[in-house]
């Protein structure tokens, strides 16, 4: 593991922790939370799918598969490109600037909701 | 608009469908929003970026839908990367993807040529004669070439100074020229005004060129006549040039003289707006264009050429029923773009599904990312995020942009080495290529 690589693993380790505490911490009305739909979750990681591969997965092309991935590990890291905290980071802060806090934390659950393999297809009758 | 009988064949076929659709909708596959399209059929004409997704996608979501691909090639050759191949960076195979991903997922592939389509009768004719009726029909045409607009570039011309703007012989063509090129020869590149397929190509393009030049032509030049002033990232591209090939790529724009109003392919000359004359050992002329012809047989196009589309949906403006994806499209801000191609397909396979269920189509979303090869430790990029605002396709306030300028060696690099992770998985998500 490249020290970059090790920087960053900790860097999104210590973000997922402060995320955790905020949200521990966070108003419970949740007033200022916007709802974001799993349709909205899904359209939204259709365009992921340009680069990590269709549904998150890909198989070793230097760009990351992100199915399966813990959810906190993913949306630290995007809430990390977002405000510029992310170290070497190339697109991703450019592009998940599109999209709103909410958003990214529907699309981490999202693709951590995946398997990180697909399933077999489904056996026809 | 004319109208198609329908054959016995198509009629049996049709019958069949409803059947298999309905069946296929019983089974255990994830039905989109728990609706069944089953027995409805969505044609889609072109296999490209746009096409080729939107088949996917479509399938995808809703495995009871007949969708039906209609693509002559058996063999789909991509522009993305054909500059790599031009540069000696990649073996022209290496850009090939097939179909039978797509037909493992139940995607019916009929390789034929699209030429004409009922938009009223809601059909559309094949080259062979035979017809195919639809309940959606999406286009993604990609370009056509308006020969001759540039007065001495027709179609023949093409055979002495190509243009390579559609993958295939004349990219084989093209790189041929260059191998063929004495050292010391001159490279010259004539750029269109906009809009275009692939805003970055003709800039990625000389990059490609210089690189190869620089490798195996220390002693020749590359000249780039442009009819524009500006150009896609234009100060990253100045930049790479400079760092990596010195003085070897010289681009004049217009106001300087780079508009190229003539072309001579027998004698590889062209001449620009106040009469200067440049002489090239290899011509590479990129004309201007416009959508690709089954477009205009649909009637979708306008007076520019181009399709204009519903923001929300890509239907067209002109004809309900017929969607339109990719180059073909009026869609600034978005670049015409595979990765923009692929984005916008996906938002209409989902419009189409909504619109079949009689629901209101979601809010969409669209990404870009062009990366461009400058050399190849050398990767630049420019990407953006897209969306509806008070009924107008724009980019989302805040998002996007260009990579630094001045970034150290490392960032270049890494964005090179994105660049072809990029393509592999973009040909998975597209053609579900391994």
């Amino acid at each position: 593991m490249r020290l970059t690589t090790v920087a960053i693993a900790v860097a999104a380790l210590a973000g997922a922790l402060a995320l955790t505490l905020r949200h521990a911490g966070a108003d419970p009305s949740g007033e200022d939370i916007v709802p974001v739909s799993n349709d909205r979750a899904s359209a939204i990681a259709m365009t992921c799918a340009n680069c990590h591969g269709t549904d998150g997965r890909l198989e070793s092309t230097g760009i990351p598969s992100i199915a399966g991935k813990p959810e906190i590990v993913l949306r630290s890291q995007l809430l990390a490109f977002q405000r510029d905290e992310y170290p070497g980071a190339t697109v991703m802060p450019r592009l998940v600037k599109g999209y709103t806090e909410e958003e990214l934390a529907a699309v981490a659950r999202y693709f951590a909701a995946l398997k990180p393999t697909p399933e077999e297809p489904s056996q026809q009758p | 608009m004319k109208k198609f009988s329908l054959s016995r064949r198509e009629a049996l076929k049709r019958m069949g469908a409803v059947g298999v659709g309905a069946f296929l909708a019983a089974g255990g596959l994830p039905v989109y929003g728990n609706r069944s399209h089953g027995g409805q059929r969505v044609a889609v004409i072109g296999g490209g970026f746009g096409g080729a997704t939107a088949a996917k996608y479509l399938k995808r979501l809703s495995p009871g839908l007949d969708v039906v691909l209609v693509e002559p090639q058996k063999r789909y050759y991509t522009c993305p990367f054909t500059n790599l191949y031009l540069g000696g960076m990649r073996e022209f195979e290496t850009l090939g993807h097939d179909y039978r991903e797509l037909s493992r997922l139940g995607v019916r592939i009929v390789s034929q040529t699209a030429v004409d389509v009922d938009a009223e009768g809601r059909r559309l004719r094949l080259a062979d004669g035979d017809s195919l009726s639809w309940d959606r029909l999406i286009l993604s045409p990609g370009i056509d070439f308006r020969w001759g607009e540039l007065e001495g570039y027709g179609r023949e011309a093409a055979d002495k100074a190509p243009h390579a703007w559609k993958p295939g012989p004349q990219s084989r063509l093209l790189r041929r020229q260059l191998l063929e090129m004495p050292d010391g020869g001159t490279f010259v590149l004539v750029a269109p005004d906009n809009p275009f397929r692939c805003p970055p190509g003709p800039y990625e393009r000389v990059s490609m060129v210089a690189h190869y030049f620089k490798t195996h032509k220390p002693r020749s030049k590359v000249l780039l006549l442009d009819a524009k002033d500006n150009f896609s990232k234009q100060g990253l591209f100045l930049e790479g040039w400079k760092e990596n090939y010195g003085d070897m790529i010289e681009w004049v724009g217009r106001s300087n003289d780079g508009r190229v109003v003539r072309v001579n392919a027998d004698k590889l000359e062209v001449e620009t707006e106040f009469g200067e004359i440049h002489r090239a050992n290899v011509l590479n002329v990129v004309p201007p264009q416009k959508a690709g012809f089954i477009a205009d047989r649909a009637g979708v196009t306008d007076e520019s050429g181009w399709v204009p589309v519903q923001p929300r949906t890509f239907e067209s403006k002109q004809v309900p029923g017929i969607y339109v994806i990719g180059d073909a499209t009026q869609a600034a801000p978005m670049p015409k773009s595979g990765f923009v191609a692929n984005t916008q397909a996906k938002v209409t396979a989902r419009a189409i599904l909504a619109d079949l269920a009689g629901e209101e189509p979601p809010e969409p979303t669209w990404t870009n990312t062009c990366y461009s090869v400058i050399a190849p430790d050398w990767g630049i990029t420019v990407a953006g995020v897209y969306e509806v605002h008070d009924g107008e396709l724009r980019e989302v306030p805040g998002s996007g942009g260009v990579s630094p300028m001045g970034a150290a060696a490392d960032f270049r690099k890494r964005e090179a080495a994105y660049a072809e992770a990029w393509y592999a998985a973009i040909a998975q998500d597209t053609w579900g290529s391994r």
